[in-house]
């Protein structure tokens, strides 16, 4: 009897080593196809940092296009950038709050708001150069803001108000009931529950979201050549600062502009090799800021998930 | 004095309220928008151009002197870049997703996340001088006749790219799959290979089909990898070593220029876009599908 097993037992001794070393196999694959990916950014950042590294100086950072590769600089791209984040922040950070809030706390179970939550969920799928399509349309011609600050800020900010609510929604999810109900136990209404408990409590989740947000849209390109941002700009627009009384000023909302991205995509778009070690070099100052953004809201998302228990 | 108050303090929340929903509903607003703009642009072109023309006309030379308004070369263009970031994301994603959700330690996962995360988060146009002047001059090296502007190129950078959108999705759902389900596949004695294949991804299909059409949707709507290292010629063509053109690249190829509001040339990247807007619409809805499905089986 035995004798007639052994045979068996042998094959499927064979079987399992033949499983074990598939499995082994996989984890082998996995690991090295989850490597993938940093293995492409760090090729990807360490090769942007050669190809710009002779251009990277402050005088890159002061200059002004320039026809000649070696005298031109970005200074005229971060002051765009840093202007329509400006925008951007101001448009969807109120609105992407306060959807958020209205979605979690107010929200009524009819049509309308199921409505809303599907219609959220779709327009994150939009590709971006559609919302470009929309301002061209909307802002550029409609509204007569023009090819301008104002123009570009309102797309980005549309661009991202679905990830500001998404965050919102996420952190402000995380308060238990029991914080609300001893809000209202002492006699507070709804929005002083929401305006001293429930949005200092999510602070920390919507500041993540909203810099994660911003950190896309300084990348964005496609939305701002739509609306027709002018890629050889060699002047600054006028400053937010007046010497005179109010000593504000917004005229600066209206004037053409050119944002990083697309000083980048101008310089690789152009034959000449000197062009494209400038691209290299507005690639890294670029990625470093985006990379910067996203490290900080990670660790914030890390420390606020460690500290916080209810 | 005391009601006075209460009264002034009911006001005030109702505002609240309204303002509150005001925000909720702009997301209504920007897609009425997006609907309204396009099909209102699109419609005046379709004036100009006969939407049996657009729809199988072989070529799309619209600044020509003599106009030909045929779609087909940019959508193939599409599809084609589209179909090699596919065939990069979707087998990755699937396998690194199964990694991270079954056999990577609590520690690996950890770093793993953040790390994919970043990819998504790195400027697309960086994606596209990598893929111009990094990987095309290597890959020019194995496949000789591969011109300098191409589909291959920007497909494989744009599927690595869109490899986070995948995985998390996908991941998401197969950890979603009940422990107890695994355990008993373990208890057959199947391996963490077997459990993984047979056991979790079928049962997590749905999340899975539902990761794969986002990606599939995000390749059909990115925009400068292919505008930078495709090149900008409308090609009717299925070779991936041939310059091509995509709907997204096509509009920005366009906006570059100076395009005088109301000519056909300005209505043109109306036409496209609403093209590209039904494609996505149509793979956000399938996916909302499936996701909505993923809830249904437990």
């Amino acid at each position: 009897m035995s004798h007639a097993k052994t045979p068996n037992v042998v094959e499927m001794r064979k079987r399992i080593a033949l499983n074990k070393t598939r499995d082994y196999i996989f984890w082998v694959i996995g690991l090295l196809s989850t490597l993938i990916g940093f293995v492409l950014l760090f090729t990807m950042i360490i090769d942007l940092f050669i190809d710009g590294f002779p251009r990277l100086s402050g005088q890159f950072l002061l200059s002004y296009p320039s026809r000649f590769p070696e005298k031109a600089g970005i200074l005229s791209a971060w002051v765009g950038t840093t202007l329509v984040m400006i925008v951007t922040a101001a448009t969807a950070v109120p609105l992407g709050i306060g959807a958020g809030i209205y979605l979690e706390e107010y929200r009524r179970k009819n049509w309308l708001t199921h409505l809303i939550e599907i219609n959220m969920n779709n327009l994150a799928g939009v590709p971006s150069i559609i919302y470009g399509l929309l301002a061209l349309g909307v802002f550029v011609y409609f509204l007569k803001f023009g090819e301008s600050i104002l123009t570009g800020g309102l797309t980005l900010g549309l661009l991202i108000l679905p990830m500001v609510v998404i965050a919102t929604r996420e952190s402000i999810r995380a308060i238990p009931n029991s914080i609300r109900e001893a809000s209202y136990a002492l006699g507070a209404t709804k929005w002083q529950t929401i305006k001293d408990h429930i949005l200092p409590y999510s602070s920390g989740g919507i500041l993540t979201g909203m810099i994660i947000g911003l950190s896309r849209a300084i990348g964005e390109t496609a939305p701002i050549i739509t609306v027709g941002a002018l890629t050889f700009i060699a002047f600054l627009p006028s400053s937010p600062i007046t010497p005179e009384f109010p000593f504000l000023s917004f005229k600066w909302l209206l004037d053409p502009f050119t944002v990083m991205p697309i000083q980048m995509f101008n310089w690789i778009s152009r034959p000449q090799k000197g062009f494209h070690v400038n691209a290299a070099a507005a690639g890294v100052i670029l990625l470093f800021m985006t990379l910067l953004m996203n490290a900080f809201a990670i660790y914030m998302r890390y420390k606020f998930r460690k500290r916080i228990k209810w | 004095m005391f009601l006075k108050r209460k009264i002034s303090k009911k006001i005030k929340e109702g505002a609240v309220e309204w303002l509150l929903l005001f925000s909720a509903l702009s997301s209504i607003f920007i897609t009425l928008g997006i609907v309204f703009i396009l099909f209102y642009e699109a419609l005046s072109f379709f004036k100009d151009v006969s939407l049996w023309e657009f729809l199988t006309g072989r070529q799309w030379t619209p600044l020509f002197a003599q106009p030909k308004f045929g779609i087909l070369p940019l959508v193939t263009g599409t599809l084609l870049v589209t179909g090699i970031a596919v065939l990069v994301s979707l087998p990755i994603g699937l396998i690194v997703a199964v990694y991270l959700s079954e056999y990577a330690p609590f520690k690996v996962k950890e770093v793993a996340k953040p790390f994919l995360e970043l990819l998504a988060a790195v400027p697309t146009v960086v994606y596209g001088y990598f893929a111009l002047l990094f990987l095309t001059p290597i890959l020019q090296k194995w496949i000789p006749h591969l011109s300098g502007f191409n589909a291959l190129s920007p497909g494989i950078v744009m599927g690595i790219m869109i490899i986070p959108y995948v995985s998390s999705v996908s991941e998401d759902s197969m950890k979603a799959v009940p422990m107890h389900i695994r355990e008993g596949s373990y208890a057959m004695g199947a391996t963490k290979f077997q459990t993984a294949f047979k056991v979790i991804i079928p049962a997590a299909f749905s999340g899975i089909a539902a990761a794969f059409i986002i990606g599939i949707s995000r390749a059909i709507g990115e925009t400068m990898v292919v505008a930078i290292a495709a090149g900008m010629m409308p090609n009717l063509t299925l070779n991936p070593i041939e310059p091509v053109q995509t709907l997204t690249a096509y509009i920005v190829g366009v906006s570059l220029g100076d395009v005088p509001h109301g000519t056909t040339e300005y209505k043109t990247i109306f036409a496209a876009g609403m093209t590209l807007f039904l494609m996505t619409l149509f793979l956000n809805i399938l996916g909302f599908w499936f996701r909505k499905r993923i809830r249904e089986v437990y």
